[in-house]
């Protein structure tokens, strides 16, 4: 943030491995991006090419093995469990799975995505925060419907909801619209172009629509573990 | 319900409304925490009347300072020399000393009914040793065969209040009530009565006014029970007794039915499964739900919670869940003791003390099957949900 300058995202010559011993198999080789603030960054390739491990790798998820990874200028490569953590709540995360709760209602699941900034917050403030963020995105009937009560496609954008409802700077999403239909794939990701411009939000987003490749301010294509 | 947990909580309240979400499955395991506070009421509201029972059977006497054979209880146990009696009596601060015999005698009530008594024999005079329920009806017992009677044993009791009960044959000899005292009705015999020592080596065979169960003391005024009674202790250590306060000996006598006598230990493994089962219940329901919600619980890791943060929740399912089962299980108990106090006589009650022990003894089972469900959470990896 105070450093402007620095991209978002930089990775140095990582490398990742997967297994150990006589099975242990190297996925990626010597992967170099830089990923500025406010862009949308698309990821494509073959299946199996290592999309995901990346993906994963970038949002603090997995533990760096080899290379830097370097996150809103901080350092991954040997950060603690909780430093990690505490990165991740700057980040939101779209699953293919929705993974919402089903004892919660679509408001609730929402509201997780502000609850793990800590108690202290306002708490009208945050329910008119997930309000509004489910009425763009279409649900504005269903706020209080428990997750068995919506569609596929419904669940899918609570989860989005979810994600994106604390200002996230930076979005992490694997194929978020495969469960959705053409229209609503492209509102999700209008909505992350506005974030973009509006507060600067980056996102990295593995996908293979193409109509969203044509909006993209940067294309990653990874094929067999590397950048092609 | 919901708003009240959010403040308390000041986050969404997860467990309430992943418990209530499964209404079925909460009312099993609230079902099942109520029957397991059942069983450890039961078993605790039993061993509570046997301790009753135990101070029961000392209340006919009043004492500063008791000398026993060593290692026994009140009733049923070996003999002491009276010859102690005269040893304590030569102590300055001993005011008083009586010898107190103790035997069992069957009572044929008729042809088919044999009712085991416990016999209690005090002097006549020794006024000064009887507890509240004998008092000034020791004196009553001087011509043989005059009794007092055990309140419980049934029928007789108003008879003897009013003086005209029928005399009744004990071991060959004929007795009269004249009178009742309280014993209450325990685990060792069917009844109790109270008679003079001289009648005492008539009824109880094979035992004669030489050999005292034990001797009563008390002590001068202004001496201190304990420091006499070590006193004693050192100087009858030839006699191979023990000399303690009255109130040291009901209490190892507690102590002993708890931990030694096999109905205490029955009853205490009572409680002990009674504890399991519940947990055992809130385990199975929690480790399922844990294991239901694996990706959910990933989820959360994923967005930033910290891993105490799945810990609070599975707590906080437990924690609902010892209480919601709390609720019946105290009512439910309340209900077996006065059931179970109609059909037995002992003095069985729900207390205070004995409902928060248990509601704390909730809590703790039901804390530490929250704890063992959430083992598997280590497993939600949030690296796996892409
Ligand atoms: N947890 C794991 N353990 C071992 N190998 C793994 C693991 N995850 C992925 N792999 C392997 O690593 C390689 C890259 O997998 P990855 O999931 O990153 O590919 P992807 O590009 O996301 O594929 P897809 O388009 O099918 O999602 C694959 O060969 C895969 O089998
Ligand atoms: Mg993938």
């Amino acid at each position: 943030m105070m450093t402007g300058r620095e991209p978002s995202i930089r990775l140095q010559g990582v490398n990742h491995w997967f297994g150990s011993g006589e099975t242990r198999r190297q996925v990626l080789f010597d992967i170099s991006i830089s990923i500025e603030r406010g862009s949308l960054t698309v990821m494509r390739g073959p299946s199996g090419s290592g999309k995901t491990t990346l993906l994963t790798l970038m949002g603090a998820l997995r533990k760096v093995q080899e290379g830097s990874i370097r996150l809103l200028g901080q350092e991954l490569h040997g950060a603690s469990e909780a430093a990690q953590e505490m990165l991740r709540r700057r980040f939101g995360f779209i699953f293919q799975a929705h993974n919402l709760h089903e004892s919660l209602t679509a408001r609730q699941n929402t509201l997780m995505g502000l609850e793990v900034h800590g108690p202290g917050g306002d708490a009208a403030k945050q329910n008119a925060a997930a309000v509004h963020i489910l009425t763009s995105l279409g649900l504005g009937e269903r706020i209080d419907y428990l997750p068995e009560k919506l569609s596929g496609g419904q669940k899918q954008r609570v989860a989005i909801a979810r994600a994106l409802v604390s200002n996230p700077e930076i979005v992490f999403a694997d194929e978020p619209t495969a469960a959705l239909d053409k229209e609503a794939g492209l509102n999700v990701v209008r909505l992350l172009k506005t974030l973009a411009e509006t507060r600067g939000t980056s996102t990295v987003m593995v996908t293979h629509d193409t109509r969203i490749i044509d909006l993209a301010d940067m294309i990653i294509t990874i094929e067999d573990g590397r950048l092609a | 319900m919901t708003r009240l947990l959010q403040l308390v909580f000041r986050r969404i309240p997860i467990g309430w409304l992943q418990l209530t979400h499964n209404r079925a499955r909460l009312f099993a395991a609230v079902a099942g925490i109520a029957f397991a506070n059942l069983l450890v009421f039961v078993q605790l509201g039993v061993v509570a009347s046997m301790t009753g029972t135990i101070e029961m059977t000392y209340a006919p006497f009043r004492a500063d300072i008791i000398i026993s054979p060593l290692r026994q209880q009140l009733v049923n146990g070996e003999l002491v020399s009276r010859r102690v009696l005269y040893i304590a009596l030569a102590d300055a601060a001993v005011a008083d000393a009586t010898p107190l015999y103790i035997g069992n005698a069957d009572w044929k009530q008729s042809p088919s009914t044999t009712k085991s008594l416990i016999v209690y024999g005090m002097k006549p005079e020794a006024v000064a040793f009887a507890g509240a329920t004998v008092g000034n009806q020791l004196a009553m017992l001087a011509p043989f065969g005059h009794v007092l009677i055990d309140r419980e044993i049934a029928g007789i009791d108003q008879l003897a209040e009013a003086g005209k009960s029928p005399p009744f044959e004990i071991n060959g000899h004929t007795v009269q009530a004249v009178g009742s005292f309280q014993l209450g009705s325990g685990f060792g015999a069917d009844g109790g009565l109270f008679v003079s020592d001289q009648t005492f080596q008539q009824l109880v065979r094979q035992r004669s006014t030489s050999t005292p169960s034990h001797v009563l003391i008390q002590v001068k005024p202004g001496e201190t029970p304990a420091i006499v009674a070590a006193r004693l202790n050192a100087r009858l250590a030839p006699e191979q007794v023990q000399v303690r306060t009255m109130s040291q000996a009901v209490a190892d006598e507690i102590n002993y039915m708890n931990t030694e006598a096999p109905m205490g230990i029955i009853f205490g493994i009572g409680v002990f499964i009674g504890g399991l089962v519940g947990l055992v219940i809130v385990y199975q329901v929690l480790a399922s739900d844990v294991a239901a919600h694996i990706k959910e619980y990933a989820t959360f890791k994923a967005m930033g919670y910290p891993h105490r943060f799945l810990l609070g929740i599975v707590l906080e399912e437990a924690l609902i869940m010892a209480f919601l089962g709390f609720v019946p299980g105290v009512i439910l108990g309340s209900g077996a003791y006065q059931i179970m106090a109609v059909a037995t006589g002992l003095p069985l009650g729900m207390t205070p003390d004995r409902a928060l022990a248990v509601l704390a003894g909730t809590f703790v089972a039901c804390a530490v099957s929250g704890m063992l469900a959430t083992f598997r959470l280590r497993s939600a990896e949030p690296a796996d949900l892409f």
